[in-house]
């Protein structure tokens, strides 16, 4: 299948582990994945504060890249919602109607990642093990922009040796918001105490997410009140197996059996 | 004269004042977690609870592509009912009205219903510059004004204030307006109720002039519709000789069947109640029942100009509920205060802008109070899409005609915008990022970005990038 990842700005430069995750797991599954390297970014950012010209260009630019794939797939459900969010508003009112049919054309086969490893590949247990004791942030986007409902519990509860702890008051946003977190950085900050303070209390020892620029967030505070619970995209945890064994840095999860 | 919003600081600077409030926070968290509860609670009774929203926002919709006609029509029925209508352009031309109308009974103090209307025109000052003490009688919108204070929450103005606050507000002040507060009073809400009933009935009794605002105007029939939790409401709308509503233009409605729509929504949604304690209802004038002389402030104050914004339009059909503002994690960081006008929380993100224009820098830094993480989408029950207006406000400043610009952050994107376009050039900097990557502070950005590290580290910057990685392993192969 022709299959393309589109890796993210953020998880190019900031999180390549988690592309090399998407990459592992998706072999796994027997996707053949393609990394065009012409692209670059989805432009939410750009999108969010208001610069719909500067958007319009990364749009055309994502649209000429990934035209040709079958699917695109996406290891963030924030970006992952941009095309079909943004993209013809912006072309629309720029009055580039031919960007507003290809960007319609494009949008079905473009899916977050847990979406397209339950709704078309229909895999749930991927054959991950990862026996550590792990909760799960659902960011905004992930609830509301690219709704991914279940998706992430589910593919979650089937990782083996898995040890899942809720996250209280888990829809609460934490903070980032893009340029809001530097623009309004103290409510962002207060915003995103709060949520790293629920995570501690989950005793885990790995915070996951489907967006690293939320986990950038909530791991920066983890990070500087000294607290030690890793941040992982979901990805990270999905692509590891038995040969793999435990993260070594890691506590193993109560009751963890190691083979 | 009482306190006003006028020179308030932008947002980001007096939310980061408020959330340094620990008192504040403490009383604001408690008080939007409660009636985010009972109003969840509420609505999961509802099967038909989306169906309510449909029919809310699309009547609304309705009544705004047709306002002309709908207002008219109230007028029409209005003046048929015996009552008088007048038509106010701005915040001067309705307290023009409303003092002349009040001087003209010769009366010093009147009684008022909360309304947001009447604090978003500044009509108490402007009643007092005229030698008119106007009362509130709403108990939150009381407390508010004895304490000098200004509203934080559009259906309970003294949201922000605990028992405790309120206590120390009722004995220090209700003396000097009136009945003193009770010996002992204690901070327990029975005594503080009975505090406020005494003090206030004294007001009710000697009015002859009440001024209200309207949760809706029947269009078909020109009926005024006004729903409270306390029956202060009822109180002013049936003892008063002469009565006043300063009504915005957006709050008709075209029939009472359509009213049903919104009473099932209003008190579930606003307080987590099945139905409001009270909902009174008045048609001008009725001989030998309740006031006898009616006038209806119609006011615009930016209605129009909002109503002439595509995407914005869609927050005129806001029922003020305050729902919004309870589920806001940003609101529940800040209290209303930091929004610097009577709309606080996602709905005054929007609606200040749209009313005002965002032309001076406090109503310019709204569109950007939002992580955008749509809470407030999900439980608007006229379904306001706040994200869609944020983004389109935010738009307006950073491409469009607003006067205050962001010339550092425009520069910024820009750049980044050019190197992302083209590929070479962002090949080139996400290598170059992992070369300075070791460089980079982790606890101290520079520059704009300072607001980050403040309470967070930085990320480490990986020395490979996912596209070196890419490259030299030839897509992890080798
Ligand atoms: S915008 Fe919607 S949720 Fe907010 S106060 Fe108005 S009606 Fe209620």
């Amino acid at each position: 299948m022709n299959v393309a990842l589109f890796v993210t700005c953020l998880n190019d430069a900031l999180f390549p582990r988690s592309g090399q995750a998407a990459v592992t797991l998706l072999r796994r599954l027997g996707v053949d994945v393609d990394f065009p390297s012409a692209q670059s970014c989805c432009g939410q950012m750009h999108w969010n504060t208001g610069y719909r010209s500067e958007t319009l260009r990364l749009a055309r630019r994502f649209v000429d890249v990934f035209a040709d794939y079958e699917a695109i797939v996406i290891p963030s459900a924030s970006c992952g919602g941009m095309p079909a969010e943004a993209y013809a508003t912006a072309a629309e009112a720029a009055g580039d109607m031919g960007l507003v049919r290809a960007v319609r054309e494009l949008v079905p086969r473009v899916h977050e990642l847990t979406t397209y490893l339950t709704d078309v590949l229909g895999a749930e247990d991927v054959g991950a093990y990862f026996p550590h004791r792990v909760t799960y942030h659902p960011t905004c986007h992930s609830l509301r922009a690219a709704p991914v409902g279940h998706r992430p519990y589910r593919l979650l509860c089937a990782v083996a040796g898995i040890d899942l702890a809720e996250l209280p008051a888990q829809q609460e946003c934490c903070g980032f918001g893009g340029t809001f977190s530097v623009k309004n950085a103290a409510v962002s900050g207060a915003m995103c105490a709060d949520k790293a303070r629920h995570v501690v209390e989950t005793g885990a020892s790995v915070l996951a997410a489907v967006d690293n620029s939320c986990l950038m967030n909530i791991g920066g505070r983890l990070d500087r009140d000294g607290h030690p619970v890793h941040t992982m995209h979901l990805v990270e945890i999905l692509a590891r197996t038995w040969e793999d064994g435990p993260v070594p840095e890691l506590p193993l999860a109560a009751g963890a059996v190691a083979r | 004269m009482s306190r006003t919003f006028v020179g308030w600081p932008a947002f980001p600077r007096a939310a980061a004042a408020a959330t340094q409030d620990m008192q504040l926070r403490s009383n604001v968290t408690r008080a939007t977690g409660t009636i985010r509860g009972k109003r969840a609670k509420l609505v999961t009774e509802r099967p038909d609870w989306e169906d309510l929203r449909d029919s809310a926002a699309a009547l609304k919709d309705e009544v705004l592509a047709h306002l002309d006609r709908y207002l008219l029509q109230a007028e029409e029925q209005v003046t048929a009912a015996g009552g008088t209508v007048h038509w106010a352009r701005d915040a001067a031309e309705a307290n023009r009205i409303v003092t002349e109308l009040v001087r003209a009974t010769g009366e010093r103090e009147i009684v008022k219903v909360k309304s947001m209307l009447t604090e978003e025109i500044g009509l108490d000052n402007a009643l007092e510059a005229a030698g008119i003490s106007a009362r509130e009688t709403d108990l939150a919108a009381a407390i508010v004004q004895l304490g000098d204070d200004l509203p934080s929450h559009v259906v309970v103005p003294a949201l922000h204030r605990n028992r405790g606050e309120i206590r120390d507000v009722f004995v220090r002040e209700m003396g000097r307006h009136g009945r003193p507060a009770p010996q002992g009073l204690t901070d327990e809400p029975a005594q503080l109720a009975e505090a406020a009933r005494l003090h206030l009935r004294e007001k009710f009794l000697k009015a002859k002039v009440a001024v209200s605002g309207a949760n809706f105007l029947v269009a078909e029939t020109g009926t005024v519709v006004v729903v409270e939790s306390e029956g202060n409401g009822r109180m002013c709308l049936t003892l008063a000789d002469t009565l006043i509503s300063v009504v915005g233009l957006e709050k008709a409605v075209p029939t009472w069947r359509d009213l049903e729509v919104f009473l099932q929504l209003l008190a579930r949604n606003a307080t987590g109640e099945r139905m409001a304690p009270y909902t009174t209802t008045f048609t001008g004038v009725t001989p030998g029942d309740g006031p006898q002389r009616f006038h209806l402030v119609l006011v615009d104050n930016g209605r129009t100009r909002a109503l002439a914004d595509r995407v914005g339009r869609q927050a005129l059909r806001c029922i003020r509920c305050g729902a919004c503002m309870n589920i806001c994690p940003v609101y529940e960081r800040t209290g209303g205060h930091a929004y610097g006008s009577v709309y606080p929380g996602p709905i005054g993100a929007i609606l200040n802008p749209l009313l005002k224009g965002p032309d001076d820098p406090q109503t310019a830094s709204l569109p950007y109070a939002s992580s955008l993480c749509g809470a407030c989408n999900e439980v608007c029950p006229v379904r306001i899409r706040f994200t869609d207006v944020l983004l389109k406000l935010r738009h307006e400043v950073a491409e469009g005609d607003a006067k205050v610009k962001h010339p550092v952050e425009k520069a910024a994107l820009d750049a980044v915008g050019a190197v992302m376009e083209h590929p070479a050039a962002w090949n080139a900097a996400v290598r170059a990022a992992g070369r300075v990557g070791p460089l980079m502070p982790r606890k101290r950005l520079p520059g704009p970005l300072r607001g980050w590290t403040d309470t967070r580290n930085v990320p480490e910057i990986p020395k490979e990038s996912f596209r070196t990685w890419w490259k030299r392993t030839d897509g992890g192969t080798k």
